[in-house]
């Protein structure tokens, strides 16, 4: 055993690469569900913004371009979410575990051809004076864009919920669809918009982990992120920076525990491999003894004649 | 009660319609752990059923699943399998050898062949290839190539045919470079891109300059080809577009003769339930193209290594060799027998760390 071997500044930096692609699930569905939709098709939202985003940069060169054609992929096949659940009133618990089928296969046939290809490099900022300063620098302020979309996406959409009238408006949706819809207000058009954004940060998301984080295209990539990113919505207890909170705490700990086992630590290859889900669980748990609760209008179907 | 009766005899009656109309044809199942596009493992099961198609033609007809979870909903898919007249299962991996035992026992009359286990039944065969034999070949590229001395190797699961890979690479590695140092991950997936990236990226940040990885898919490759001056093997197919580099060489599984021979076997009628285990020799497990990135003595020594093993005159795992503890395994000369290398659960001498239990 030797800790000496990892080193603490590569370690923090990675551990914010592995959190992002989660964060940006999560913070996609949290907005889907503070307004009182449910959409299990995260997973399946995520594979197709993945094979978007890598296809398109792949073609074009630019990966700015793929990361906006993921966007726009998972928002895509977050409308045939929106056409079953908004307009044809189908069940969201079974339209979400569909989506989700659907997007794996269709991800699979559209990456056909991409496999083996080494998409576009995106490169990491580099700030003058503040990317140099000893270890802040390494570990702040020399990632990839994207990483930052990530932590602004958090903070927008806190300060969305928290302050401004929009946030208000669709957390009273989400909180009683009826009493929203007799005020006036247009429950099926906020939804839609929550929705819409929800698809596109997840379509972010699963771009992340094709264009940077591996980066490569392989059938079935995201392997269950999504499933964790709405896990994760929940014990964060649908607080933005909770969110933030659990999706390190989670990618900290899988890297850290990576690290872990390659210096030899003695501590058993079973507890460390648990340790990930256990320490995210219980820290949020914990922090969420507060009693806050789910929006009360969570997966339930909305039709103005009620 | 009654419903539950209807349904039964419906499925009867399914089964027995399909069995019907299949009868000249000899169907084919294939349960996959992964993806067929994975790059790797499954896709190389795949191409053994697509070479099934091909030899057979219309006197045979395979069906699929992937990504199946090792555990309870292995045994609803091959069960799914048989009701639909399978006559020919095969589960392709480690983890379904419980799930295939209990479903053949339900279906006396479908054959059965799980990959890599070691629970036999009437109708259930196991097949496996000495993939060993390829880890001896890249441990001692890895040993010649590393200039860090230090050695990544990712684990899926610490099961006997991962094990056997981990000490059959350090033992050959340790040959030709006495300084070389295993650090072993255990990843717990056999399919997961994003973690078998993180992974590999780990281990290069602590320092390895050769990444082994016994997952499936090609992200550790990547990961290794953005690190740079990092070199990696091919895992269960060629992966050769990595090659050169990050990619040197690779173990390739090829899997199409025996499941062609296995299918011929059904049709004659018979097929009997065996215990298959072949290696470089029979062509089940073989060593892709050496990249120019390796030097020439060394790709000479590794081709050496290869032909030897091929023609039966060397075993990996001759001795004298330890164990992790230092207490003796194998005597000068002596070989590994194929029952404790098939249960194999402890390292040589040498290697660091435990084995998860």
């Amino acid at each position: 055993m030797n800790l000496g071997e990892i080193n603490p500044i590569l370690l923090i930096a990675s551990l914010m690469v592995a959190a992002t692609p989660l964060l940006l699930a999560a913070i996609g569905e949290l907005v889907v569900e503070k307004a009182g939709v449910l959409n299990l098709g995260v997973e399946g939202m995520m594979i197709v913004g993945a094979i978007s985003g890598f296809a398109i940069s792949v073609e074009t060169g630019s990966p700015w371009l793929g990361f906006v054609a993921a966007a726009m992929g998972g928002a895509l096949l977050s409308l045939l979410f929106v056409l079953l659940t908004q307009f044809a009133l189908a069940n969201q618990v079974a339209s979400g575990l569909a989506l989700t089928l659907f997007g794996l296969g269709l991800s699979a046939l559209l990456g056909q051809s991409y496999v083996g290809i080494k998409p576009p490099s995106m490169g990491d900022i580099h700030i003058p004076v503040l990317s140099d300063l000893p270890v802040i620098g390494p570990i702040l302020f020399q990632h990839d864009p994207i990483l930052y979309v990530g932590i602004a996406l958090t903070a927008g959409v806190w300060a969305m919920l928290k302050y401004t009238r929009a946030g208000l408006i669709l957390r009273a949706v989400g909180e009683n669809h009826d009493a929203a819809h007799a005020l006036g207000y247009k429950v099926v058009r906020i939804r839609v918009l929550a929705l819409l954004f929800g698809g596109a940060c997840a379509g972010l998301g699963g771009a992340y982990i094709s264009l940077i984080r591996v980066p490569q295209w392989t059938e079935g990539m995201t392997a269950g992120v999504g499933w964790i990113a709405l896990a994760l919505v929940v014990f964060a207890s649908w607080k933005p920076w909770r969110t933030l909170l659990g999706a390190y705490l989670f990618g900290g700990i899988t890297v850290l525990q990576l690290n872990l086992q390659a210096a030899g630590v003695a501590i058993p290859v079973e507890y460390l491999a648990m340790s990930p889900y256990i320490i995210t669980i219980l820290v949020l748990v914990i922090l969420s003894a507060d009693k806050s609760r789910a929006p009360a209008s969570l997966g339930r179907i909305f039709h103005a004649s009620h | 009660m009654k419903f539950t009766s209807l349904l039964a005899s419906a499925a009867m009656a399914l089964g027995l319609a399909t069995g019907a109309v299949a009868e000249d044809k000899t169907k084919v199942g294939f349960v996959y752990v992964g993806p067929v596009g994975d790059g790797g493992w499954t896709y190389e099961h795949d191409k053994g059923r697509q070479a099934v198609e091909k030899h057979f033609g219309d006197k045979v007809e395979t069906v699929y699943v992937e990504s199946v979870p090792e555990g309870p909903d292995a045994e609803r898919v091959m069960t799914q399998m048989a009701l639909e007249g399978a006559d020919l299962i095969f589960t392709t991996s480690f983890g379904y050898m419980d799930p295939t035992i209990n479903v053949a026992k339900k279906f006396p009359n479908v054959k059965f062949e799980h990959a890599t286990g070691y629970k036999t039944a009437p109708n259930v065969s196991v097949y496996s290839a000495r993939f060993y034999e390829g880890r001896a070949v890249q441990g001692t590229i890895a040993g010649r190539m590393t200039k860090s001395n230090i050695i990544g190797y990712i684990g899926s699961y610490p099961i006997p045919e991962v094990i056997r890979g981990i000490n059959s690479a350090y033992i050959h590695a340790k040959k030709v470079n006495p300084d070389v140092q295993f650090k072993i991950v255990w990843a717990y997936t056999w399919f997961d891109p994003a973690k078998e990236a993180d992974a590999a990226k780990v281990l290069i940040e602590q320092g390895a300059d050769v990444i082994l990885q016994h997952t499936d898919s090609t992200a550790p490759q990547a990961a290794a080809q953005e690190a740079g001056n990092v070199i990696t093997f091919g895992q269960a197919s060629d992966m050769s577009e990595y090659a050169p580099l990050p990619r040197v060489s690779s173990i390739i599984d090829n899997w199409a003769p025996y499941y062609i021979a296995r299918t011929q076997a059904v049709m004659d009628g018979t097929w009997e339930s065996v215990n298959t285990w072949h290696g470089i020799k029979e062509g089940m497990v073989e060593i892709g193209e050496i990249s120019e990135a390796v030097p020439a003595d060394v790709k000479a020594e590794a081709l050496a290594l290869k032909d030897a093993i091929a023609s039966g005159e060397y075993h990996p795992f001759t001795g004298p060799l330890n164990k992790q503890d230092g207490s003796p395994w194998l005597a000068e000369g002596e070989v590994a027998d194929d029952g404790t290398l098939a249960g194999m659960n402890f390292y040589v001498e040498g290697l660091e760390g435990e084995i998860p239990q």
